[in-house]
């Protein structure tokens, strides 16, 4: 009896386990990583891959500098 | 700080797909999935107009607002890109693009959708720059090695325009200008029509 007992406790308690239920909400802490700034002397980046004649320096003025002028080469009027 | 813009210059642009073509190549997006795309209206019909279209990056994007994984995200420079390791692949946020943005690769013979692929300006994704598996995932980071993407920069005709916004939109305003136009194609009168005192209202005053 005091077996019994103990069999139907735990499977009680096991079967309860499964009426658990995580947190859905979105509460700010997702698991997206954060991304490295554009600009960021990265150890994976190829340098020979680097636009010509520039080289990326962690500065972030010079690599707007550097995005303006590439722009600009969009553009016939100014050439 | 720079904000990353795209403009398509209808009058320049000729069909040919190479913006579609050089993205596909610099990014190795497969079969099925078209980042970018040439949309032509009144096609076949005398001046008919063609535009290329890809993720606006909106400045508040939409995907952005009904991602249930929260999975977008916005740099400083105004690009939208996502974490394909968080993208369940539920579709949402194609339903919320008004431009037909967010691609899913399908393969299998129950057409089995993948994790949304998009535009990323070239900027890769949430991966080190230049990396290995940022490549594999979200194609190449050009914004990371001084360039724009490559579907503007080897746009032949440089109807599309790509990069600082500011930049790009005064390029705009001058071939507008050169072409005799004025604020019917770029200011108020795009909503309410060409102006009809133009030059008295562009002069300056004279005391």
């Amino acid at each position: 009896m005091n077996r019994l007992g103990v069999v139907l406790s735990s499977a009680v308690a096991a079967a309860l386990l499964g009426c658990g239920e995580k947190p859905q909400s979105l509460d700010g802490s997702s698991s997206r990583k954060a991304d490295e700034q554009a600009w960021a002397v990265s150890s994976t980046a190829e340098p020979a891959f680097a636009a010509k004649g520039w080289k990326a320096t962690g500065d972030k003025a010079a690599w707007e500098q550097q995005i303006r002028q590439r722009g600009q080469a969009q553009n016939d009027y100014a050439r | 700080m720079a904000r990353m813009k795209f403009i398509c210059d209808a009058e320049r642009c000729i069909e040919c797909n190479g913006c579609v073509t050089a993205c596909k190549a610099e990014n190795n997006v497969p079969w099925g999935v078209n980042r970018r795309r040439v949309v032509t209206l009144d096609d076949g019909v005398a001046g008919e107009k063609s535009i290329s279209v890809a993720c606006m990056h909106c400045s508040d994007a939409p995907c952005m607002a009904v991602c249930p994984v929260d999975c977008f995200y916005r740099t400083d420079e105004g690009v939208v890109l996502h974490d394909k390791d968080v993208c369940i692949g539920c579709g949402y946020c194609s339903y919320a693009c008004p431009f037909g943005a967010p691609q899913f690769p399908s393969n299998g013979e129950f057409g089995l959708r993948g994790k949304m692929d998009k535009c990323t300006f070239c900027a890769g994704g949430p991966e080190a720059n230049g990396s290995e598996a940022e490549n594999a995932k979200y194609g190449r980071n050009r914004l990371s090695e001084g360039k724009l993407p490559a579907c503007a920069e080897m746009c032949s005709t440089k109807a599309l325009l790509g990069g600082d916004g500011d930049v790009v939109a005064e390029i705009f305003r001058t071939r507008v200008l050169n072409r005799g136009k004025g604020s019917e194609v770029w200011g108020w009168g795009t909503a309410y029509g060409k102006p009809t005192q133009t030059s008295a209202i562009a002069a300056p005053l004279k005391k």
